[in-house]
């Protein structure tokens, strides 16, 4: 790895770093990679990776509004939390 | 006056319904400890306003002559399960300022039995790390030596319990998390079975290996606490019930692994401690099998990074947290998460980014999905021929605060807490005595594995560990 590597990671997940800690990050991350490399070493020929696929979703069906199954979410908690608002919506920046 | 170091849950429980003490009273006298204490160990990120009024309200269940195993016992929760309506940040940054919006189902089912909360615990930022270093808001001290650490990540939450800081707490569970700060601190940490105990609630560090469990100061607590918050739950579809799994008869057979107790980086005095342990389990009637296991660290790893960096992708200062303005939607990303995540976070949220990028997926994330399939192949055959493995719970003991400042060489004190985790199956923590560092004395644990669903067995185990 370079620094050019650690800087391509770093906008991949969206994440701003200063020039010194991109330095530590690199010397860490050379040091972390070439251990965890041990998995190579691990045997497991004839295994495929098993993906147990079931369906966790329940069918719909409807809630009272006041019987103790309903969400009782508050929307006035959720929405305070939003960083900017407008009309009681959540305010992000033009995307395009 | 409460004599809160012999205290345990079930005494309590006793007093409260004789009435010898009240639930304020109780609460009363945590708060006092609290309030001594907890500035020099910060256990607590902090201790709620209205842990009397809680403390009340359990007494006016007392009163109507209700009775429940947790009703009225004063409980540490970790920073990371959330309760509604009260703060919760993960002891990280980009949540400094977050409100729960719900109850986690264990909180739900800890409230229906009238438990009071005092506080949320110091941990490491995300349940990132093995020492509680990795906190935005200051390290958390071990009880026994205010120089080191007290393990991690739930580190406030079992220092909280070793200074009669809280009858006992919850922590969370991802590769040690609960069991290697119970060590270090002189208590008892269960790490339940996968998916016995609900992650609904709980803020996901490694979604496939967290579990939240209890820190105790003896078994039958956590045997108490485990109860108290297992079970099947709709709202996690990761949950289980408690007939998922078979239960096979009990051989009296403990496994110990030691090719891993033997290799270099175990500490002399540990590993003499350990032995004795081995020891009294063969007088206890037990027959010790040599078993062989593989060290798991680098597919352990492997597997967080991956799912740390998918896990965290949603704190991105837009829908809640905190937020850093830039020119446009691009920098609000880098500056909010740049500003917010500690350093730990930042490394492991690009080393994820790393192991699952195209190019190293095969090699890395790939790689390790087949090995955890192969590893818990093994797992089962293992668990054919014994009940229980044992190790060690850390190959070291407390560390001084800041002493390791490589994290590849803090990767390496979870050696044998990690595979519990990446199998899925239960393990403990029990308290096993002391070794001496400079006058102080300091804890030293084991850990027991056993087979999925078999929390009873460790119980059993730890119950006549305990009483020798």
């Amino acid at each position: 790895m370079n620094i050019k590597d650690v800087e391509n990671l770093a906008s991949l997940a969206r994440i701003e770093l200063g020039e010194d800690e991109k330095k530590d990050l690199l010397r860490d991350m050379d040091s972390i990679l070439e251990y965890v490399k041990q998995i190579e070493e691990m045997k497991v020929e004839d295994i495929e990776p098993e993906f147990q696929v079931h369906n966790v979703w329940r069918e719909d069906f409807l809630v009272d509004a006041n019987s103790p199954q309903a969400s009782k979410f508050s929307k006035e908690l959720i929405t305070e939390q939003f960083p900017d608002t407008q009309d009681g919506f959540l305010k992000v920046k033009k995307i395009l | 006056m409460i004599d809160l170091n012999t205290l345990t849950i079930t005494k309590a429980r006793a007093a409260l319904d004789k009435k010898e003490f009240s639930a304020v009273d109780l609460a009363s006298a945590y708060l006092e400890e609290i309030k001594n204490k907890n500035k020099e160990l910060n256990a607590y990120l902090e201790v709620y306003d209205d842990v009397l009024e809680q403390a009340k309200a359990a007494d006016e269940m007392l009163g109507r002559g209700e009775s429940f195993p947790l009703l009225g016992i004063p409980l540490a929760i970790k920073d990371v399960i959330l309760i509604e309506g009260r703060k919760i940040s993960s002891a990280s940054k980009i949540l400094e300022n977050y409100t729960a919006s719900y109850d986690a189902t264990v909180i739900t089912k800890l409230k229906k039995q009238g438990a009071v909360f005092l506080g949320r615990t110091n941990m490491d930022e995300f349940a990132l790390g093995s020492s509680t270093e990795n906190s935005a808001y200051g390290v958390t001290k071990n009880p026994y030596d205010i120089n080191r650490v007290p393990g991690g990540t739930s580190g406030g939450s079992a220092a909280a319990v070793a200074s009669q800081m809280a009858l006992a707490s919850l922590g969370s569970d991802t590769g040690g998390s609960v069991r290697h700060p119970s060590a270090f601190c002189g208590v008892v940490g269960l790490k339940p079975t996968y998916g016995r105990v609900s992650r609904y609630g709980l803020i996901a560090a490694v979604s496939s290996y967290d579990v939240i469990g209890p820190i105790t100061k003896n078994i039958e607590d956590a045997q108490i606490i485990f109860d108290a918050i297992k079970g099947n739950d709709v709202l996690d579809s990761t949950s289980i019930s408690d007939t998922t799994y078979p239960k096979a008869s009990v051989k009296k057979i403990i496994g110990v692994p030691w090719d891993l107790i033997n290799q270099e980086g175990i500490n002399p005095d540990i590993k003499e401690n350990f032995e004795k342990a081995v020891k009294s389990f063969e007088s206890l009637g037990y027959k010790i099998k040599d078993i062989k296991l593989p060290n798991c660290l680098a597919l352990y790893y492997i597997i967080n990074f991956a799912e740390v960096s998918t896990n965290l992708a949603r704190f991105d200062g837009v829908r809640y947290g905190l937020h850093k303005d830039g020119k446009n939607l691009l920098e609000d990303y880098l500056f909010s998460k740049g500003a917010g995540f500690g350093k730990e976070t930042r490394r492991r949220i690009l080393l994820g980014t790393y192991v699952l990028s195209s190019g190293y997926y095969d090699a890395y994330y790939g790689k390790a999905q087949k090995a955890r399939i192969a590893l818990r192949k093994e797992f089962e055959k293992i668990f054919s021929e014994v009940d229980l493995i044992l190790t060690p719970t850390s190959p070291i003991p407390p560390w001084k605060i800041g002493e390791k400042s490589d994290p590849l060489s803090m990767y390496l004190a979870d050696i044998f807490t990690v595979t519990a985790n990446i199998v899925g199956v239960p393990a403990i923590s029990l308290p096993s005595g002391f070794m001496e560092i400079e006058n102080k004395k300091l804890p030293l644990g084991i850990q027991f594995m056993a087979a999925h669903g078999r929390e009873d067995v460790l119980f059993e185990i730890g119950k006549k560990f305990e009483a020798m």
